[in-house]
C-alpha cells in the first residue's frame, strides 16, 4: 500500500491557473479608485547631515498634493532586530543624517508618476557632506568616520562561538592551513521590485497592499513606527513576485506611501524602479573571512579557527543574524572536535547588508570547501574521502549549539560519488568540483520579539466537505501554499482540490512569522498538521459515534474514506460524515486550530537539511571564461513534500548560486553602486544553464511534518564552492575571491605560470 | 503634447485609445486597457517580462511606443486561454511546473508561444536562445525547457473544442 495519498506525488501548484493566465494579482498590479503616485528622492551622498530641506517648489508643481521629509514623521528608528533597542538604527526615511548613498530623504505624491518624478527634481536639498568610510577593515581603524554615536570603531554586533579547546588542538594536528578569503554582495534582483500601497483612511486605519515575504512583520513594524495601533493597520500581499530575503523588513515604498496617505487621506501608490532596487534596498553581506584548519594526515578534522569582518552597511537590518550563521555554518556538515568562531559586523556608509538566500551560509559554504580541497590536495587525500571521514551523522550534538536528528549526508556522498565515478575521464580543460552543506529549517530565536506562536492555522470544514485553511505564511514563489495544502489533504484524509487556502491578509490569516530562514515546511507545515490533526479527531468522533465500532478498533480517513484502520471496508464517506457533524454542532462548520513553537531545540533551528553537490565546468585557458556543464545535487530534506516543487527549487537554487560564485557583483566606488541595471548586473540566462539532475535522498525527520525538512535555501550554500573546486580541478587555480571572473582566472594562471618559471619548470 | 488616436487590436479585441505619443505599449496595456498579466520588471528593456506578441513576433512591449502598434494585432497572455481552454502550452506549464513566483511567466509564455509557432518541434539549444533574453530569478529555466519539450512531443494536443 501506498505510504501517501498526497505527499511526494505531482500536483499542480495551487496558485498556477492564476498565474499562468495573467490573473494573478500582484501589488504591483493593484490601481485604486482616488489612487496617487509616489516616488522617492534618495541621497547623492555617502555620509552627509541634512541641514534643510525646502520643498516649497516642489509642492507648487500643479498635479502635486504633497511632499514629506524626515521631519514630517514621528522620526522612530525602526528595526527587526526588536529584542534589541540599539540595533533598531534605521529612520527608512531620514532626519537629521544620512549614511548611504540612496537613503531616502523626501517623498512626493502626485497625481502620475511623470508628475512625481518632476517633482523631485524641484525638491532643494542642504547638505553638509561628511567623510565617508566604505570597506569595514578602514571602518574599524581608530580615526575612520563614526556612522552612529553608539557604535565605537563602528562596530555594530559581535558574534562568539567556541567548543573545545583550538589551540591546544592546534598542537595536535599533523597539517595547518591559513587562507583568506573575500565574499561579495549579491542582490536579490526579484523579478518584482519593490513596492506599496498605502491607503489611510479617515477612521484611522492603514491597509498597505504590498510584496512581501512576511504581512505580519509589515504590519508590527509600521504600527510601531507610526505609532498606530497593530490591529488598525491591515497588510495585503497575496502575490509576491520573488523574496530570496529582500522583503520581510520594512523598506521605504512602504513607510514613504503610508506616511504620505496618512497626511492627504489618499491611497499612495510607489513602486521602486529597477535602479532604485539594487541601489537602495537591503543586500547579502559582503564578508572577510579567515580560517586556519588543522588536520592529521589521514584527514581527520582537528581544529577550525575562524574570523570574519562583515560589511555591515549603514544600518543592522538582519546583518546580526547573517554574522551568527555563517559562524554557525561555517563548522557544517563535519565533525569539528575543537572549533572557534569570532564574527564582527562594521557598519560602513554602503546601503545595508542583510539577508538574502542562505543568510551567510553560501559565504561560510564557500570558504569552507574550497578550503577543504586544498587540504585534501595538501595530503593527497581523495575530495569525497575526506568529507566522508569526517560528515555529521544522525544523532551527532554540536557542543551546546544543536542536535543532529536526520542526516542523509553519507547517502548524498555515496550518490554524488557514483555520478563522478561514471563520469569517467574529462575532456581537456574540465574539472568536478564538490561541496556538501547543511542548512537548517527555520530558527529557533525570538529576535522580534513577538509574543505569538512562530506559526498557526485555522482549519474550517464546510458543509460540502470543503476545507478552508487559514494560513499565516508567505508564497513568494517558493510553493508554501501548495505544500501546507498537501499537508493538510494528507493528514486530513481529503484530496488536494477539497483544500481552500487563506492567506497573504493580516486581517484574516493567524500569524505566521514570514517566508524566511527556510522555516515555512517546519512550521507553518506542523501548525497546520497540528490543527488538521484536531479537525480530523473530531470527524472521527462522530464517525466512531455513527459506526460504533468495539472499542479496539480505531479510525482514520483516508481518501475521503473514514474507516477502520482494521476493516477499511467498513466506514462511511468523508462528506456524509460532515454533513451530518455539522448537523450534530447545531448548523456550526467544524473547526480546529493548531500551532508551532519550537522549544528547548538547540540554539538555532529544530532541524537540518543536507546535501552534496557536483559541478562539472570548463574554464578557456585564453579568456578565463566558465562553462557550467554539469550540476549533480544529491540531497536529504527529509520526507519530500511537493516533488515537482522541491525539482524547481533546486534548479532555482542552483542558477542563483552559482550566480553567486562566477556572475554577479555589485562593484562600488565610495559607496556607488556601479552597475544597478540588469545588464550590467549579470543573472545567469536559459543559455548559461548546464544540465542539472536532483537525486532524492530520503530520511525521516522527526521535527517535521510527515519528516519533511526544507529544501529551497540550503541549496544555495554549495555552489559556489564546488565551482571553485571544479576550476581548482580544471586549471590547478584556487581563486578566493567571488565572483570568479575571467579576469580573476587569468590573473591566477598568470600567477601559476610564473610561479612555475621561477620554479625551474 | 497632443494625444493621438491609437487603433489596436488586442486579443480579438478593437480599441480605440488617445494616448500621448510618448506612452509605451506596455502602459497602454496594463495602464488603459487594465491587462495587467504582462509585467515590467526593469526600465532598460533587459528582462523580457514585458513580452507580447505583435502580429505574431515576439516583442517587448516596453521597448516600443504605443503608436508603432497602430493598426497592429497584438496578443498578450490573456489572450492564450479561449473561453476558459488553456492553450496546449499554457498546460504543460502547469504540469512542470515551469513558474515559481510568475512574475515573468507572462513573458516567458508569449516567448515559448512565438517559438513554438514558427518551430514546432525545436531542439533543446533553440528553446534556449528563444527564452535567451528573458529573466527567470526563480525557475534556473530547465522546468520552462521541459515545458516546452513537452508540447513539442506532442504530448498536449488541442482539445477538442
Amino acid at each position: 500500500m501506498k505510504k501517501f495519498s498526497v505527499i511526494n506525488t505531482p500536483v499542480h501548484n495551487i496558485d498556477g491557473i492564476a498565474k499562468i493566465t495573467g490573473r494573478a494579482e500582484y501589488a504591483f498590479d493593484i490601481k485604486l479608485p482616488n489612487m496617487l503616485y509616489g516616488k522617492i528622492l534618495r541621497s547623492s551622498y555617502a555620509h552627509a547631515n541634512i541641514l534643510n530641506i525646502d520643498t516649497s517648489r516642489a509642492e507648487s508643481l500643479p498635479g502635486v498634493k504633497a511632499v514629506v521629509t524626515g521631519r514630517d514623521t514621528l522620526g522612530k528608528k525602526q528595526g527587526i532586530w526588536r529584542r534589541y533597542k540599539e540595533l533598531c538604527d534605521e529612520e527608512i526615511l531620514a532626519v537629521r543624517r544620512v549614511r548611504y548613498i540612496g537613503e531616502p530623504v523626501a517623498a512626493v505624491a502626485a497625481v502620475d508618476e511623470d508628475t512625481a518624478e518632476e517633482a523631485l527634481d524641484l525638491i532643494e536639498v542642504e547638505y553638509e557632506p561628511l567623510p565617508g568610510v566604505f570597506e569595514p577593515l578602514e571602518a574599524i581603524k581608530e580615526n575612520a568616520p563614526q556612522l552612529h554615536e553608539h557604535a565605537e570603531r563602528n562596530i555594530n554586533v559581535t558574534r562568539h562561538i567556541e567548543w573545545g579547546d583550538v589551540d591546544d588542538a592546534f598542537r595536535e594536528a599533523d597539517h595547518i592551513r591559513e587562507d583568506w578569503f573575500r565574499c561579495s554582495s549579491q542582490h536579490h534582483a526579484c523579478m518584482e521590485t519593490h513596492n506599496a500601497i498605502a491607503s489611510f483612511t479617515p477612521d484611522r486605519k492603514l491597509t498597505v497592499w504590498t510584496s512581501t515575504q512576511s504581512h505580519y512583520y509589515i504590519q508590527v513594524l509600521l504600527s510601531g513606527i507610526l505609532d498606530l495601533r497593530e490591529n488598525d493597520v491591515r497588510v495585503i500581499s497575496r502575490y509576491t513576485g520573488g523574496g530570496f530575503g529582500g522583503k520581510f523588513e520594512l523598506d521605504s515604498a512602504q513607510f514613504c506611501s503610508s506616511v504620505l496617505s496618512m497626511k492627504l487621506f489618499r491611497p499612495v501608490k510607489i513602486t521602486l524602479t529597477r535602479e532604485e532596487e539594487f541601489m537602495a534596498t537591503k543586500r547579502r553581506t559582503p564578508m572577510f573571512y579567515y580560517l586556519r584548519t588543522g588536520v592529521k594526515k589521514d584527514g581527520t578534522f582537528v581544529a577550525k579557527e575562524a574570523r570574519v569582518f562583515t560589511e555591515g552597511g549603514a544600518y543592522t537590518a538582519m546583518g546580526a543574524t547573517a554574522l551568527y550563521l555563517t559562524g554557525f555554518f561555517q563548522a557544517f556538515p563535519y565533525i569539528w572536535p575543537n572549533y572557534r568562531y569570532d564574527g564582527y559586523r562594521v557598519y560602513t556608509n554602503t546601503a545595508p547588508t542583510s539577508a538574502m538566500r542562505g543568510f551567510g551560509a553560501p559565504q561560510a559554504t564557500f570558504c569552507a570547501e574550497t578550503q577543504i580541497d586544498l587540504i585534501a590536495t595538501d595530503l593527497g587525500i581523495d575530495p569525497i574521502v575526506i568529507r566522508r571521514k569526517n560528515a555529521m551523522v544522525p544523532g551527532y550534538e554540536v557542543p551546546g549549539q544543536a542536535t543532529i536528528q536526520s542526516c542523509g549526508l553519507d547517502q548524498c556522498l555515496d550518490k554524488i560519488e557514483d555520478w563522478i565515478k561514471s563520469r569517467g575521464k574529462l575532456p581537456p580543460n574540465r574539472g568536478i568540483g564538490v561541496a556538501a552543506y547543511g542548512f537548517m529549517s527555520g530558527g529557533i530565536f525570538n529576535w522580534f520579539d513577538t509574543p505569538y506562536a512562530f506559526s498557526s492555522a485555522v482549519v474550517q470544514i464546510n458543509i460540502d466537505g470543503k476545507v478552508d485553511l487559514y494560513i499565516g505564511s508567505q508564497d513568494m514563489g517558493q510553493g508554501s501554499n501548495t505544500t501546507m495544502a498537501m499537508i493538510c489533504a494528507e493528514e486530513l484524509g481529503v484530496k488536494v482540490d477539497d483544500i481552500r487556502i487563506h492567506m497573504g491578509d493580516t486581517e484574516n490569516c493567524p500569524v505566521d512569522l514570514g517566508a524566511w530562514g527556510s522555516r515555512e515546511t517546519v512550521m507553518q507545515g506542523n501548525a497546520v498538521k497540528n490543527a488538521a490533526s484536531d479537525a480530523k479527531r473530531q470527524i472521527i468522533e462522530f464517525a466512531a459515534a455513527k459506526l460504533s465500532p468495539n472499542i479496539v478498533y480505531d479510525l482514520d480517513i483516508k481518501d475521503q474514506w473514514v474507516h477502520l484502520i482494521a476493516r477499511p471496508e467498513r466506514g462511511l464517506s468523508y462528506f456524509d460524515v460532515i454533513k451530518e457533524a455539522i448537523r450534530a454542532k447545531n448548523g456550526q462548520p467544524l473547526i480546529a486550530r493548531g500551532h508551532y513553537t519550537p522549544h528547548r531545540k538547540g540554539m538555532i533551528s529544530p532541524a537540518y537539511s543536507f546535501g552534496v553537490q557536483a559541478v562539472e565546468a570548463e574554464v578557456d585557458p585564453d579568456t578565463g571564461k566558465i562553462t557550467l556543464k554539469n550540476c549533480v545535487t544529491a540531497h536529504d530534506c527529509g520526507q519530500v513534500i511537493n516533488p515537482i516543487g522541491v525539482e524547481g527549487q533546486l534548479e532555482g537554487a542552483m542558477a542563483m548560486a552559482a550566480g553567486y560564485g562566477f556572475t554577479e557583483d555589485l562593484p562600488m566606488d565610495e559607496g556607488k553602486i556601479l552597475n544597478p541595471n540588469l545588464v550590467d548586473y549579470k543573472i545567469l540566462r536559459s543559455t548559461e544553464m548546464p544540465e542539472t539532475k536532483v537525486i532524492e535522498v530520503e530520511t525521516y525527520e522527526p521535527e517535521g511534518p510527515f519528516g519533511a525538512k526544507e529544501a529551497g535555501e540550503g541549496l544555495t550554500n554549495p555552489t559556489a564552492g564546488a565551482l571553485g573546486n571544479a576550476v581548482f580541478h580544471a586549471a590547478g587555480i584556487s581563486v578566493k575571491n567571488l565572483p570568479i571572473t575571467p579576469e580573476k582566472v587569468l590573473d591566477a594562471l598568470r600567477e601559476k605560470n610564473e610561479q612555475k618559471e621561477d620554479n625551474g619548470e | 503634447m497632443e494625444k493621438q488616436l491609437l487603433h489596436i487590436n488586442v486579443n480579438d479585441e478593437y480599441h480605440e485609445i488617445y494616448v500621448l505619443p510618448k506612452r509605451l505599449l506596455v502602459e497602454v496595456l496594463r495602464d488603459k486597457l487594465g491587462l495587467t498579466g504582462t509585467k515590467r520588471g526593469c526600465n532598460t528593456g533587459a528582462c523580457c517580462a514585458c513580452t507580447v506578441l505583435i502580429n505574431g513576433e515576439p516583442v517587448k512591449s516596453c521597448s516600443v511606443l504605443a503608436l508603432q502598434a497602430d493598426n497592429a494585432k497584438v496578443t498578450t497572455v490573456e489572450g492564450l486561454a479561449h473561453n476558459g481552454e488553456l492553450s496546449p502550452l499554457q498546460r504543460s506549464f502547469l504540469d512542470h511546473g515551469a513558474y515559481q513566483c510568475g512574475f515573468c511567466t507572462a513573458g516567458m509564455l508569449m516567448s515559448t508561444t512565438a517559438l513554438l509557432e514558427e518551430k514546432p518541434k525545436p531542439t533543446k539549444e533553440q528553446i534556449k536562445e528563444a527564452i535567451h533574453g528573458n529573466l527567470c530569478r526563480c525557475t534556473g529555466y530547465n522546468s520552462i525547457i521541459r515545458a516546452v519539450e513537452g508540447v513539442s512531443a506532442g504530448k498536449y494536443e488541442k482539445e477538442r473544442g
